[in-house]
């Protein structure tokens, strides 16, 4: 079904065959596409396009396609997400773009997301940091207390529950100029630091996932404050500061 | 005896699962570090399994398709997940979401199992807590509950409308501890493609590195196969694109027996398809059914000017609307069940009464819940001369509150306001309730192979009840298979590290690089999407919402024939080596195209109407009843355990006799 809203687009888009070769932006033209579509549906266009030509689609993360899972990732007009704000790649939409537009599409950029192949990156530094320090040590035994023995305010929840949010997408990496991870760590240290189950382990906590993060390359955070504008689920700079809290209190009372 | 024993345990249903954890074997803790464990997957159920067993000191390798464990799709669960705590003192128990279980099913699940999955489900949510899970709470700081689907309690505990990721990062969280120990092996961008059976007993499987293209053998003394559902069989689901049959069907062609595999759950509260650009539905919750009025105009005019844009839903007049489930099911109106739902939306666009582009849409309306909530609020501020707009404001504030996440994402697709005018929604697949056949123990028919989750046929029967699928996937991997796979693995202990340098390993990896090179040599002309949206389409038509004999033969029929074209004219670009997204979506094809035929096969054995399997053959012919639903007892009281005998269109049929002691059979009816 095409009607006379579609668009015409020109792409220019990343391509990089691996992560030892460099890459290079190429131009590509699409046409016929829907405004309600989603962007990644215009990818799927662009892509059964060049498959019919013979050539090789463009590679780009993506999986639940609803803005929860974290994977699609792409730097569209100089945008972490693209133009739009608080969504992820698959929720936006052409209608925010003209028709006849040129749209320029690349990876996350940051020495700790090495580029796999075309759009795709690797994060596995995210979860490394985790591994470092986001938990909590309790075991599944099945006499674990009663989940109603130890109130927690609502507000201290929900506070904990906002931070508990981020996607760990990596858009406030991308979008830093000094590739700083600090949004995203100090939205899980927040949300645990929050909660009662959280106090044990939070000392350690915070000092062993900052050293990670230091330790992935990830820069330091000069409070420029990109990354919460660009943020699909407004993860606030508030985290940061409560981070920054957290780590000095650490520093300084660490028993050895 | 029936070659499937469900190995339940003797004795009243509610000492079953004490009991069978107190005699069955346990592998002592020093032991337990000899023993590796696979488990392929890692949302609920495999997050849940590999950190558990981890703990248990077992070494664990996961494997995960997606970059990172955390974004398996049980991320994308929104409503919430049910136990039976009872903490709003509504008269919940063990019984009651046993009994809710099993008579939403539509009395085709194992009591056995629905009982222990009930009594486990309060531990879950005590894990929960202690891992840091911020569940919405009240002002007092106790724990909130919805109610949900239907059910007369409130039982359900939520984490916003992101109750899925937030209980995801709770089992990542686990894991995380877990590989920092090094007990657990992740291997994140890896997807299994087959399952190794040394001496009848699976020792480990055949996975390729989605980044390198590389083929690697992992061997291991159990295999837990927790690769969630199969619903992309449709191509348009609410599932995630990579979502998959693949790691489900290799160990079904291996031995492990298929159930049910035409009993899917087709979800009323989906945002309708706009066009062929589509690639996935998504779900609103169906917590939106607790305040939305579902209806369509009651004449074709109106309909016709509304797709025509020359009039909006808001300017339709009451008389002329019709809250047809209100019609019809008088006793629970908008709030039926999933299946009944789907079905009568159906009815009423196939009666051309749709009311969008694609005639696939009805409204769901939040005018009169705005307006109610609006009223009240005015009162409860002290406002007892509210204007109109003061109604509406108060109203909206009430609505965002509850729904505000799930109405911006709306907004975000559709680009209509919902708090001005009706949404618009249409069923689509959501889940599938047939998997893999296990025992009690969550073993399948091959030894030392399990699957846990939406992987495997379990608990639901024929329709799954909302926020029971959190519920199962967690209870199976942090409560249930940790401690029945002991019984397993016991055995295990002298049989030392399995090598992978064997005539086995040899043969499933040479039958794994085969089919890859063989899909890339086709060089065809047709893209892998063009064979899925054909196969999508004929399941969807046929073998969707409501099925019928002949429809069914021809699905079968025509899936067959789609299958032979795709292997010789589909078209995958690039080689085997390196990152290659089209030939990983090509062998998931594959397998959903030989799925395909085994569940229309299915559809047409159940010649009855059970749950969300619809055959227009077994309807109720008189009485209140009339043209709904009539299960068939007698004939089809049996869980369907499908064996692979080298052609999807041949495989040979077991049952399972289900037998009821605790819960009296009845008829569902929601008149
Ligand atoms: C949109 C949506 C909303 C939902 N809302 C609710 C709700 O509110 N309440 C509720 O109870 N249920 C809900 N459900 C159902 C529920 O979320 C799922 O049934 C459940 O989360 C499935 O968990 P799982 O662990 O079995 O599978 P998944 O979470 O799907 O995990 C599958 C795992 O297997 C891996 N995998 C798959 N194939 C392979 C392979 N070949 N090789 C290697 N790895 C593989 C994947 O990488 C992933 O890690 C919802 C479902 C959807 C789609
Ligand atoms: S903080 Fe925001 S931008 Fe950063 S990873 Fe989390 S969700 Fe993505
Ligand atoms: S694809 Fe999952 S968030 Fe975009």
């Amino acid at each position: 079904m095409s009607t006379n809203k579609d668009m015409n687009l020109i792409l220019k888009i990343w391509r990089q065959k691996d992560q030892k070769s460099s890459g290079k932006m190429v131009d590509y033209k699409v046409n016929g596409i829907s405004p309600d579509s989603s962007f990644l549906e215009m990818m799927d266009v662009l892509n059964e396009g060049l498959i019919s030509k013979g050539e090789e689609p463009v590679e780009f993360d993506h999986d639940c396609r609803e803005g929860i899972c974290g994977m699609c990732s792409l730097y569209i007009n100089g945008e972490a997400h693209g133009p739009d704000r608080a969504v992820t790649t698959c929720q936006l939409h052409m209608r925010k773009f003209k028709d006849g537009e040129t749209v320029t599409i690349e990876p996350w950029r940051a020495k700790a997301f090495p580029v796999l192949k075309d759009l795709k990156v690797d994060r596995s530094s995210f979860d490394r940091i985790q591994q470092a320090g986001g938990f909590i040590s309790v075991n599944t035994s099945g006499n674990t207390q009663d989940a109603n023995a130890t109130p927690i305010s609502k507000y201290n929840a929900d506070k904990a529950m906002d931070a508990a949010t981020c996607i760990g997408c990596g858009a406030c990496v991308a979008t830093c100029k000094n590739a700083s991870a600090m949004l995203f760590v100090g939205a899980k240290v927040t949300q645990y630091s929050l909660l009662p189950q959280g106090q044990v382990e939070r000392k350690e906590r915070v000092l062993n996932m900052v050293k990670q993060m230091d330790l992935e390359g990830f820069g330091n955070c000069t409070n420029t404050g990109a990354c919460e504008v660009e943020c699909p689920k407004g993860i606030s700079l508030e985290n940061i500061a409560i981070m920054n809290r957290e780590y000095l209190k650490a520093s300084i009372t660490k028993e050895d | 005896m029936s070659v499937l024993d469900a190995k339940i345990p003797e004795g009243p249903i509610k000492e079953k699962w004490t009991n069978h954890k107190n005699n069955i074997n346990v592998v002592n803790p020093a032991n337990k570090r000899l023993i590796d464990v696979i488990v392929v997957g890692t949302g609920l159920a495999g997050g849940s399994a590999a950190a558990s067993l981890a703990e248990m000191g077992y070494s664990v390798k996961a494997f995960a398709y997606q970059d990172s464990p955390r974004r398996a799709h049980s991320i994308a669960a929104q409503g919430g997940i049910n136990a039976a705590k009872n903490y709003q003192n509504d008269g919940d128990s063990i019984y009651r979401l046993f009994y809710d279980t099993v008579k939403g099913g539509d009395y085709r699940s194992r009591e056995a199992n629905v009982y222990r999955l009930a009594e486990v489900s309060g531990n879950i949510i005590d894990q929960c807590v202690a891992q840091g899970v911020p569940f919405a709470r009240e002002y007092g700081g106790l724990l909130d509950n919805r109610s949900f689907g239907g059910v007369l309690v409130s039982r359900t505990f939520y984490a916003k409308g992101q109750t899925g990721q937030q209980l995801l990062l709770g089992a990542y969280s686990a894991m995380n501890r877990q590989i920092g120990k090094g007990k657990i092996q992740m291997f994140s961008r890896h997807e299994m493609l087959d399952v190794v059976k040394v001496d009848g007993k699976a020792r480990g499987i055949i996975a390729r590195d989605l980044v390198t293209g590389k083929i690697e053998r992992h061997s291991a003394h159990a295999v837990v196969i927790a690769s969630g559902g199969y619903g992309n069989v449709f191509f348009l689901s609410t599932n995630a694109m990579g979502s998959n049959v693949t790691a489900a069907w290799k160990i079904h062609k291996k031995g492990a027996y298929f159930a049910n595999p035409c009993y899917t759950q087709i979800h009323p509260t989906c945002i309708p398809r706009s066009g062929d650009h589509q690639s996935k539905l998504t779900l609103m919750s169906e917590s939106l059914r607790n305040d939305g009025r579902i209806w369509v105009p009651n004449n074709l005019d109106d309909v016709k000017a509304i797709r025509e844009g020359k009039l909006t839903p808001t300017a339709i007049p009451e008389e002329s609307r019709d809250y047809y489930l209100e019609r019809r099911y008088p006793a629970f109106g908008n709030l039926v069940p999933r299946d009944v739902a789907s079905r009568a939306a159906k009815e009423r666009c196939d009666a051309g009464f749709g009311v969008n582009g694609t005639g696939e849409a009805v409204y769901l309306d939040f005018k009169s819940a705005i307006q109610r909530y609006g009223k009240e609020k005015a009162l409860v501020t002290g406002n007892h001369n509210p204007t109109d707009t003061e109604v509406l404001e108060y109203g909206e504030e009430v609505i965002k509150a509850k729904y505000g996440n799930l109405f911006q994402m709306y907004e975000k697709i559709v680009d209509q306001n919902p708090y001005k005018t009706p949404m618009m929604i249409y069923p689509a697949v959501h889940y599938t309730m047939g998997g893999i056949w296990v025992d009690y123990n969550l073993m399948t028919s091959i030894p030392g192979c399990y699957a846990a989750g939406e992987a495997n046929f379990s608990e639901h029967g024929a329709n799954r009840l909302g926020a029971s699928a959190l519920m199962q996937g967690l209870a199976d991997g942090y409560f249930v298979l940790p401690y029945t796979i002991g019984d397993y693995l016991a055995d295990e202990i002298r049989t030392g590290p399995i090598p992978t340098d064997t005539p086995e390993f040899d043969a499933a990896e040479k039958e794994v690089s085969d089919t890859l090179n063989k899909l890339i040599n086709i060089k065809g002309t047709k893209s892998v999407d063009h064979f899925h949206k054909r196969l999508g389409k004929v399941m969807w038509n046929n073998v969707g919402m409501a099925r019928n004999e002949s429809g069914l033969k021809e699905a079968i029929k025509t899936i067959r024939e789609i299958r032979e074209e795709f292997w010789k004219d589909v078209r995958v670009p690039g080689t085997t080596q390196g990152l290659n997204t089209e030939l990983e979506k090509a062998g998931r094809v594959a397998d959903f195209l030989e799925l395909g035929e085994l569940f229309a096969l299915d559809a047409l054995d159940r010649n009855e109407s059970c749950g969300g399997h619809f055959r227009e053959e077994s309807v109720e012919l008189d009485g209140e009843q009339k043209g709904e639903a009539k299960r068939d007892d007698k004939n089809y009281k049996y869980v369907a355990a499908w064996e692979w005998t080298g052609d999807a269109g041949k495989s040979k049929l077991h049952k399972e006799k289900l037998e009821f002691n605790d819960i009296e059979l009845k008829q569902r009816s929601y008149k």
